[in-house]
């Protein structure tokens, strides 16, 4: 079901978000954006042998800023810690079947959250 | 699905009358009503009939009534009207931080072409307080407009102390009554404003038909130039439909108003109530009392407005939120920024306006779905977890 302005992917990710939540003891978090400027995101990964093997997520945000947050969620599962630095958030607006284009600053946010656990994970982990 | 419309401040349903009204306007009532033969006459007649209903309900003279297309027109001609009229006399108009953008970008316009404009603040509840126009008001200053109510809030300004203050100053006062009208009483005899905006789609006519009260005296420049129609005051062939559906609108107001006023106030005091009553941390913005019976906005704290506004959409239920996305950010409000509300609790806020049609069944059923919904998107929020772990 499309909504206003929206594709029915981003409608779909919005109204039925997969991997909400928090992981305990999370092997990387990472949070990125202002709820003063409308939207944040808190990212959970679980690594295990160099690959995501679980990812979770909360979001303050619009209707894109929540799709993107759940189908960012998706997209870095199984994914190495490289394929998952490389993604952009174009991929994610793709991914989405596009997003209006005031909205494009959601998927970036998105695209920071990963790079902000992956750079937290690499901190606990060094070496 | 079940539809509720709780949008009534953005516009409103066609009043069944009104659509029967205009219906001979659609066909056979075609005339110019300019014309001085008999397809003009009989259409020149109802114009001025609909100008003197129009007139009944505010307690003006017909004369006064200027039709225009819309409530935005109304305020070009007030405040492009009496500063190019009165421009030379001194180029400063006081308006308020909180007016509709019909008022804020016509100011931003003149103050373009060489006006000064002060755009007075209010207080923490949404109220423009007197004693700040006052203080605003300089030997430069042609014009005073102050909104009667505010349309996301509700919130009901002193239009009359203010005006009173206008007058001691020998200032011209405008008020865009617009949301105020229907809503509460406005009685042009003894507001003293010399001029004031409404419009027809508002008050369940329809929508590209508004005007403008002048008072009788007060010369302005016009903003649409062309013939003669409306005394020289607005160029352009009349808008019959909507003129004919402004004076039924306006009729039926003139009788049922009070009846309508308390059973929508009934209403919206039911359904604010229980909001309260059922979900925790909440935030009213606007005046607890001095407010519009039809409206109330609500911070629903730790979610965001458009996130609550879809998903009400999706359950049928329309309403308003009052920020806007713009690239790189959503911006809350400017009308809740203005009265200092919490800039994290502004993106939450969603505006309820009830009106004619709403039932107590509307009221039970989108009263559930906003728990639920709330519920939903306070799970998904960083900011409700974190609030939670600080307790």
């Amino acid at each position: 079901m499309a909504g206003g302005p929206y594709t029915a992917k981003v409608m779909d990710h919005f109204m039925n978000p997969r991997n909400v939540g928090e992981i305990e003891n999370a092997d990387g978090v990472g949070e990125v954006g202002n709820p003063a400027c409308g939207d944040m995101m808190r990212l959970y990964l679980k690594v295990e042998e160099g690959k995501i093997v679980d990812a979770k997520f909360r979001t303050f945000g619009c209707g894109a800023a929540i799709a993107s947050s759940s189908m960012l969620t998706e997209m870095i599962k199984g994914k190495t810690l490289e394929e998952a630095r490389a993604i952009t958030n174009q991929q994610v607006a793709e991914a989405l079947d596009g997003l209006p284009p005031v909205k494009i600053h959601c998927s970036v946010m998105a695209e920071q959250a990963v790079k902000a656990a992956l750079d937290d994970y690499v901190k606990k982990n060094p070496g | 699905m079940r539809q509720v419309y709780l949008d009534h401040n953005a516009t409103t349903p066609v009043h069944p009358e009104v659509k029967k009204a205009v219906a001979p306007f659609l066909a056979e009532q075609f005339g110019n009503p300019s014309s001085i033969h008999w397809a003009g006459r009989e259409v020149r007649r109802e114009v001025e009939d609909a100008r003197q209903e129009i007139a009944a309900f505010f307690g003006c003279q017909p004369l006064e009534v200027v039709f225009t297309s819309s409530g935005t027109e109304s305020d070009n001609l007030a405040i492009k009207g009496v500063a190019y009229r009165k421009g030379n006399a001194g180029k400063h108009i006081v308006t308020t931080a909180v007016e509709h953008p019909a008022i804020m970008n016509t100011g931003k316009f003149l103050e373009a072409q060489g006006f000064r404009v002060t755009y007075v603040p209010v207080n923490r509840q949404g109220i423009v307080e007197a004693d700040t126009v006052r203080k605003a008001i300089t030997k430069d200053t042609v014009l005073v407009s102050v909104m009667h109510a505010n349309n996301e809030t509700g919130c009901i300004m002193p239009v009359a102390e203010i005006g009173r203050i206008a007058r001691e100053a020998g200032v011209l006062m405008h008020t865009d009554a617009v949301q105020a009208t229907g809503k509460i009483p406005i009685d042009w005899k003894t507001l003293p404003v010399d001029m004031l905006t409404f419009s027809g789609h508002k008050v369940n006519g329809l929508k590209g038909a508004g005007g403008l009260i002048v008072r009788k005296g007060i010369e302005l420049e016009s903003v649409i130039h062309g013939g003669h129609q409306e005394r020289g005051r607005r160029g352009g062939t009349e808008n019959v439909v909507g003129i004919v559906a402004m004076g039924k609108a306006f009729s039926l107001l003139r009788q049922g108003m009070p009846e309508e006023v308390r059973e929508t106030r009934r209403l919206r005091d039911k359904f604010e109530k229980a909001l309260f009553d059922r979900i925790p941390e909440i935030v009213l913005n606007g005046h607890p009392t001095d407010r519009l019976p039809n409206t109330v906005n609500l911070s629903f704290r730790f979610v965001e407005g458009e996130a609550l506004l879809l998903n009400l959409d999706m359950m049928g239920i329309a309403c308003s939120s009052g920020s806007a996305c713009t690239s790189g950010s959503v911006e809350a409000s400017p009308i809740l920024l203005a009265m200092g509300a919490d800039p994290v609790d502004a993106q939450g806020a969603l505006r309820f306006s009830l009106g004619r049609g709403n039932t107590d069944a509307d009221i039970d059923y989108v009263v559930d779905a906003i728990e639920a919904v709330v519920d939903k998107l306070r799970a998904m929020s960083p900011l409700f977890h974190r609030e939670a772990k600080a307790r």
